[in-house]
C-alpha cells in the first residue's frame, strides 16, 4: 500500500485519507475520468466504490470530486441548484471534514461545482469543474433495460428507437413529453444523458468552456465533456428543440430567463415563483440594494 | 410572505441527536452491550457479516447497535467501512470437506459416512412462543462431542462425484473475479454471480430461488447436503513459501444436486447448484445454490424465460445497498425536474382544451 498524509484526526479512531478515498482507488477514477475526457460522451464503467452516504444520495458524484479535488480547490455543491438543501449541505461537510477544502456558496468563487438536477445561472468559466450526480447513466435504459443491448447500440451508433420514442410523443401530445433527462448528442456521435437536469439547462452544456464531469455510483459509469465540445438536444427539423420558459420574473429577485422554483404559499391556490439558484438569487439581491 | 428554507446543517444536527435519542430508548433501561448482540442475536450478526461481505462479529454487531436492528442499514455500515480497509493478501481456498461441522443434513442419502448430524437447528421447534424466554431462566449445558470423536466428515457431492453421477467442480484455473474492485460487465463468469449471490439481499435471492420451485426455471432439486461449521483460514506468506493459518470462519454450505443432462454422446449425470455465505444461514445458502444452478442455464442448453435465469436482472437487484438508496433517494428533492413536468401537464391540458373548445363550436 501506498503511504500518503493521513487527515489530522481529533480523537482516535480510524484515519481517512484525504478526500476519503484512498490514493490506488482516486487513480482507478482518474484514469476513467482521463478515457471520458478522451471518448466524450462515452460510458466509461469504472470499479465504484462503497461509499459512506447512500446510493442515490450523489456516491458518483462524490467519488469523481474526491479524486480530482486538491488542497488548493473551492467547492461549491448545489442540489435543485441551492446551496442549502439537506444533501448539498451534508456532501459540503463531507468534504470539508474529510479533505479540509475551503468550501463556498458562490458560483464565481468555486473551482469545483458538484451538482444534483441544476447547472447554475451564472455561466461557467475555463478552468472550473462541474461534477453531475447522475442515477441513470444510461439513456437508452428505459427504451432497452439490458445492458448488453445497449452498448451494443451504443457502439454501432444506433440511436433510431430513441428518436421513434420522440417521433411517438409529438404524435401523441404534440410536443416532445421529455422536460428533464433530455437526451443529447455529443460531438455528433455518442448519445448521452444530461443527469435529470430540466431541458431548460441543456444549452449550457452545448461549448462550455468549464470541464463537465459525470459520475454514476450505483450504476458504476463515468463520462463527460471536455470544455468547448458540441452538445445538441435530440430534436426533428419541423420540431425543433426547445426549453421551459416562465410567464412570470422571480418573486424575490425579478430575475427573468432562469429557472424557477414554484412555491405553494397557502392552500386555497396561491403560489409564487422563485429562483431555483440560490446564489444566483442571492447575488442578485445584493446588488439591487446598494 | 416567502422565507427561503435555510439551516439545512442546523437541521440534520438535531435529526442526528433525535436519532441518537432513539438509538438509546429508555434510560432506565441498561445499554444493549456488543457481547449481548453478538452472543444472543448471532444470526443477525451473522446475516450482517454474509451480505456486508466482511467476517467480523464484534463490527458487525456494533453495526446492527447503531443501525438500530435495522439490518439493511447495518450491512451498508459495514459495506461502507468494508471498502476502505488495504488488502494485505489473499486467503487460499477454504475446504468445506475439512469443515469441523456443526450441523450437517443431507436429503438425498438415509445415512453417509459422517453422519447426519441436526446441530442448532430451528427445524423441529414447534414455533409456539414460549414464556420462559421472556425472563432469564437458566439454560442446560448442550451435549457435546469429544473432540477426539469428530469424524473425518466427506462432502456428499464427492461421494457422487466418485461413481461420475454429478459434474465436477469447475474449472479451478484463473483468478476468480471481484466485483467490489473491478466494475461488471455482461455476461459475467460463474465467480462474480456466486460472489454477487453471496453479497445479494437475503429476501430477494429467497424470492428467486422459490420462484424456481413454483415453475419460473425449473431445477429440479435434492438438498445433496448443508453444512454449517468452522472452516479454517490460510494465507500464503510470500516469503515462507507454505500458507499460514490466520483464524477460522463459520460458514454455511449447501450443494444443490439438480436435474441431470445427458446426450448421445454423454452418458446421464447430475447438475450442481452452489451456495455459501458467511456465519449459520441455511435459508440464503439454499436458496443461492437455486438460483446459481438456474444462471446455468446456457451452459446446459436450457431456455432462459424466467428472472432467476437471468444474469443481469438478478445480478443487478439483488444488493440490497445498491436497492434501498435508489428505492429511498426518491425522497430526496426532485422539486426541479418536477417543475419541468407540472409545466408540460398544464401545457398538455390547455392544449387540449382549447380543441375541445374548437370541436364544440364546430358542431354547434
Amino acid at each position: 500500500m501506498r503511504t500518503t498524509a493521513m487527515t489530522a484526526a481529533a480523537t482516535p479512531g480510524p484515519a481517512y485519507n484525504f478526500a476519503y478515498l484512498d490514493e490506488g482507488t482516486k487513480r482507478m477514477i482518474r484514469r476513467a475520468i482521463l478515457k471520458g475526457i478522451a471518448v466524450p460522451g462515452y460510458q466509461v464503467p469504472f470499479a465504484s466504490r462503497e461509499m459512506p452516504m447512500p446510493y442515490g444520495w450523489g456516491t458518483g458524484g462524490v467519488q469523481v470530486t474526491a479524486a480530482i479535488l486538491g488542497p488548493a480547490d473551492v467547492l461549491k455543491v448545489i442540489d435543485q441548484g441551492a446551496d442549502d438543501t439537506t444533501n448539498a449541505v451534508s456532501i459540503r461537510a463531507f468534504f470539508r471534514k474529510t479533505a479540509g477544502i475551503a468550501t463556498t456558496t458562490r458560483t464565481v468563487e468555486a473551482t469545483i461545482v458538484q451538482t444534483r438536477h441544476r447547472i447554475p445561472e451564472t455561466p461557467l468559466a475555463a478552468g472550473q469543474i462541474i461534477v453531475y450526480q447522475v442515477p441513470i447513466p444510461e439513456p437508452l435504459r428505459f427504451l432497452e433495460p439490458r445492458e448488453t443491448e445497449t452498448r451494443t447500440m451504443h457502439a454501432l451508433e444506433e440511436y433510431g428507437l430513441m428518436h421513434v420514442k420522440l417521433y411517438e410523443d409529438i404524435a401523441r401530445h404534440g410536443h416532445i413529453a421529455t422536460t428533464y433527462a433530455y437526451p443529447v448528442k455529443v460531438e455528433g456521435r455518442y448519445v448521452m444523458d444530461p443527469s435529470p437536469l430540466p431541458k431548460f439547462d441543456n444549452p449550457k452544456m452545448h461549448r462550455s468552456p468549464a470541464l463537465q464531469l459525470f459520475g454514476a455510483g450505483r450504476e458504476k459509469r463515468i463520462y463527460a465533456l471536455p470544455p468547448y465540445t458540441d452538445v445538441r438536444s435530440l430534436d426533428f427539423e419541423d420540431h425543433p428543440f426547445t426549453v421551459q420558459s416562465f410567464t412570470e420574473p422571480c418573486a424575490v429577485c425579478g430575475a427573468r430567463n432562469v429557472y424557477l422554483d414554484e412555491v405553494v404559499t397557502d392552500d386555497r391556490g396561491g403560489r409564487m415563483f422563485v429562483c431555483s439558484d440560490t446564489d444566483h438569487c442571492g447575488t442578485r439581491r445584493a446588488e439591487a440594494t446598494p | 410572505m416567502y422565507v427561503a428554507v435555510k439551516g439545512g446543517e442546523a437541521a440534520i444536527a438535531n435529526a442526528h441527536r433525535l436519532l441518537a435519542d432513539r438509538r438509546r430508548g429508555d434510560r432506565d433501561v441498561p445499554a444493549l452491550t456488543l457481547e449481548q448482540i453478538a452472543g444472543q442475536l448471532s444470526l443477525a450478526v451473522d446475516r450482517v457479516m454474509a451480505e456486508g461481505s466482511l467476517y467480523d462479529p464484534d463490527l458487525a454487531a456494533l453495526a446492527v447497535r447503531q443501525a438500530r436492528g435495522d439490518l439493511i442499514e447495518a450491512i451498508f455500515l459495514l459495506r461502507a467501512y468494508r471498502t476502505t480497509l488495504p488488502r494485505f493478501g489473499y486467503a487460499a481456498p477454504v475446504d468445506t470437506g475439512r469443515m469441523r461441522i456443526e450441523r450437517r443434513v443431507s436429503a438425498t442419502y438415509k445415512d453417509l459416512p459422517g453422519g447426519q448430524l441436526l446441530g442448532p437447528t430451528f427445524d423441529y421447534t414447534h414455533r409456539l412462543l414460549d414464556p420462559a424466554l421472556a425472563g432469564d431462566a437458566p439454560v442446560e449445558a448442550p451435549e457435546r462431542r469429544a473432540l477426539a470423536a469428530v469424524e473425518d466428515c466427506p462432502r456428499v457431492i464427492d461421494i457422487l462425484d466418485r461413481e461420475g453421477l454429478i459434474e465436477g467442480d469447475g474449472d479451478p484455473a484463473g483468478e476468480p473475479g471481484d466485483l467490489t474492485r473491478d466494475p461488471v460487465s455482461y455476461p459475467v463468469g460463474r465467480d462474480l454471480r456466486l460472489q454477487a449471490l453471496a453479497r445479494a439481499d437475503e429476501g430477494f435471492t429467497l424470492a428467486l430461488g422459490y420462484s424456481t420451485q413454483r415453475g419460473y426455471g425449473r431445477v429440479h432439486p435434492f438438498v445433496g447436503e448443508v453444512r454449517i461449521g468452522l472452516v479454517d483460514v490460510e494465507v500464503e506468506i510470500p516469503d515462507l513459501g507454505f500458507t499460514v493459518r490466520i483464524g477460522a470462519v463459520r460458514l454455511t454450505e449447501c450443494q444443490m444436486v439438480a436435474q441431470f443432462k445427458g446426450s448421445a454422446e454423454e452418458p446421464a449425470r447430475f447438475t450442481r447448484g452452489y451456495g455459501l455465505v458467511f456465519g449459520q444461514s441455511e435459508r440464503k445458502a439454499m436458496a443461492m445454490s437455486l438460483v446459481d444452478r438456474a444462471l446455468r442455464a446456457d451452459e446446459f442448453g436450457e431456455e432462459r424465460r424466467a428472472p432467476a435465469q437471468d444474469e443481469e436482472f438478478v445480478l443487478e437487484h439483488g444488493d440490497n445497498v445498491q436497492a434501498t438508496g435508489f428505492v429511498e433517494h426518491l425522497k430526496l428533492p426532485h422539486y426541479v425536474d418536477f417543475q419541468a413536468e407540472l409545466d408540460l401537464v398544464r401545457r398538455l391540458r390547455a392544449e387540449a382544451g382549447q380543441r375541445r373548445a374548437e370541436r364544440g363550436e364546430e358542431t354547434r
